[in-house]
């Protein structure tokens, strides 16, 4: 007999679905079938019980080739090198619960080490600009219930959010959103006709890179001022048509994504949408949101400013926490050749940061704790294996609402296994030994 | 037809990105689906090109061979599209302007035609950059 458990966690993008069913061999050992979930998230489900994982940490060898060693081998290389390094960087954090991520904070003040997360290379630029002027933001839950008005600037929630816009913010039918996507105006900025573009009701394709100006323009429209004729390569006509179309909702909202915050002018850009969105209270109720990717980059954040006071790119090297993004972040600490030993979790910078911020992993001691085989693995010098958080251990996590939920077991790792948080603990107890903390 | 065409390069999520990444990085299938640079039908035309041909792709800061596709969320003439992943970071600019975030999205690049050179997998491509021996 097999096992239906319902309400589980997905662990894949920040819309953290809690509506997924699994079902398990009835030892729990093994994990068949994934109902309700989106084609990545279930294949993170079954990548799990893929026969060809990697299930025991790795020293990587002069010749190219691994050698396995245990776990206790593992902790003892990773305290070794926080111990010995001057200036560690500890990255990723966004794919592991905030368990985890706690204990890696002691960690990192025990080694005083930089601490960044997947921010850095996402939504790093959107947390400075929330600094600078506030985020007029709501839940998920009030987008369901109460949003006729969805702005999609910038994302493509189509392919990396793919259930957010039929659990949240296109097609649900909530308390005053009744027709669902019949009560709902869909405004898409991209540079692409991107499938979500593609189901607006105003596209709006811009130049890319001119969101800056295109954000001004239609805070100009909002007052009914003077514009050029085309900005960022739209017609004056459709500015003013997409701002009537916002300013006559009941409840508007502005997602946002990679689109503004990766392309040049990058905080700015999002100053910008977060003015858009003050200016709009002025007429009717508007609120934004950033489209997290990660499951949980937003606890991470959560985590790192609950104990250290910053979302991201902490540097500890002096004994207490400093922030300083573009002088404390880890692409730039990495490509200034800045740090002399790299611990990953729960990320991948070796595919997600420019090569040249690669190319000094390769050349330091590094760790990459990671149940998958990454580019970051294949660059380190010793790969950890973990259980899958949200799959084979539960934890909590933080939705990109900054809701938190707490993620679910569901079938067993296999035998032997550590969890990141149990791995980390050794790796703090034996780090205290090390340098002699209490 | 021009030997080599400049297009502005961005890169971002697909849901087959998703799928490879979340199915092991290792595989073929992640290059099968991030090895890749859509292109508009019209750049397609003044490249000279047939679809699904590899193309070497330079930036100031690197180059890489993909295969050039026809893209699959256009029109977008003039824009070329890399999934993120390592095949899009051999060449982005990964200048963060002192905001601690690379400009992926925004790098001018050029592209030629590179029929007979090969398409690495990923971590193959990352440890070849990086001078690291695989077995």
């Amino acid at each position: 007999m097999t096992k239906t458990i319902t309400d589980v966690i997905c662990p894949f993008c920040g819309t953290l679905c809690d509506d997924v069913e699994v079902v398990v061999s009835d030892d729990g050992k093994k994990l068949l079938e994934v109902a309700n979930a989106c084609v990545i998230g279930t294949e993170k489900f079954l990548h799990s019980q893929a026969a060809d994982r990697v299930t025991r940490p790795r020293m990587h060898q002069e010749d190219g080739t691994w050698k396995e060693v245990s776990y206790d081998d593992a902790v003892e290389y990773t305290a070794q090198m926080l111990a010995k390094a001057k200036k560690p960087l500890m990255y990723g954090w966004s794919s592991t619960n905030c368990e985890a991520q706690s204990v890696g904070n002691e960690i990192a003040e025990i080694s005083r080490a930089c601490c960044d997360n997947t921010a850095a290379v996402c939504h790093g630029t959107t947390l400075i600009a929330v600094q600078d002027i506030g985020l007029p933001t709501c839940t998920l839950g009030e987008v369901k219930n109460r949003a006729d008005r969805v702005i999609f600037w910038g994302c493509n929630p189509a392919h990396a959010h793919p259930r957010h816009m039929s659990r949240y913010s296109i097609f649900p039918r909530g308390f005053f959103t009744g027709k669902g996507q019949m009560s709902r105006k869909l405004i898409v900025v991209d540079p692409r006709v991107t499938d979500t573009a593609k189901m607006a009701d105003v596209h709006l394709q811009l130049e890319q890179g001119k969101d800056y100006e295109l954000l001004n323009a239609l805070r100009v429209a909002f007052k009914g001022e003077w514009l050029p004729d085309v900005v960022a390569g739209i017609p004056a006509e459709k500015i003013r048509e997409a701002a009537d179309m916002m300013k006559s909702g009941r409840f508007g909202i502005i997602f946002f994504g990679m689109g503004v915050t990766q392309s040049l002018s990058k905080n700015h850009n999002i100053d910008e949408a977060i003015a858009v969105t003050k200016d709009l209270n002025e007429y009717t109720k508007f609120s934004i949101m950033p489209m997290r990717g990660h499951y949980n980059v937003t606890g991470s954040g959560e985590v790192f400013a609950w104990q250290f006071g910053f979302p991201y790119s902490v540097d500890l090297t002096r004994g207490f926490a400093r922030y300083n993004p573009g002088d404390t972040s880890s692409i730039d600490l990495l490509t200034r050749g800045e740090v002399d030993a790299m611990f990953t979790i729960g990320s991948d910078p070796g595919a997600h940061f420019p090569i040249s911020a690669v190319k000094p992993i390769a050349n330091m001691p590094s760790v990459c704790i990671d149940p998958h085989l990454t580019p970051t693995s294949g660059v380190s010098k010793l790969h950890v294996p973990v259980a899958f958080n949200g799959v084979e251990t539960g934890g909590n996590c933080y939705r990109m609402d900054n809701v938190p939920i707490d993620c679910r077991k569901v079938v067993e790792p296999p035998e032997g296994m550590l969890t990141d948080e149990q791995f980390l603990i050794k790796v703090r107890d034996r780090l205290k030994q090390l340098k002699g903390a209490a | 037809m021009a030997k080599d065409i400049t297009l502005n390069l961005i890169s971002g999520r697909t849901i087959q990105q998703g799928v490879a990444i979340e199915g092991g990085k290792e595989k073929p299938l992640y290059r099968t689906a991030c090895g890749i640079i859509e292109l508009d039908t019209s750049d397609f035309k003044k490249l000279g090109v047939w679809k699904n041909s590899n193309v070497k792709v330079t930036s100031d800061y690197g180059s890489v061979i993909v295969k050039a596709i026809e893209t699959t969320q256009g029109p977008h003439p003039g824009v070329g599209f890399i999934p993120m992943g390592p095949w899009a970071n051999s060449v982005v600019n990964p200048d963060t302007y002192s905001t601690g975030m690379p400009t992926f999205k925004g790098t001018p690049v050029k592209v030629e035609v590179a029929m007979n050179e090969p398409i690495l997998l990923g971590i193959e491509l990352v440890q070849k950059q990086c001078g690291v021996k695989s077995a």
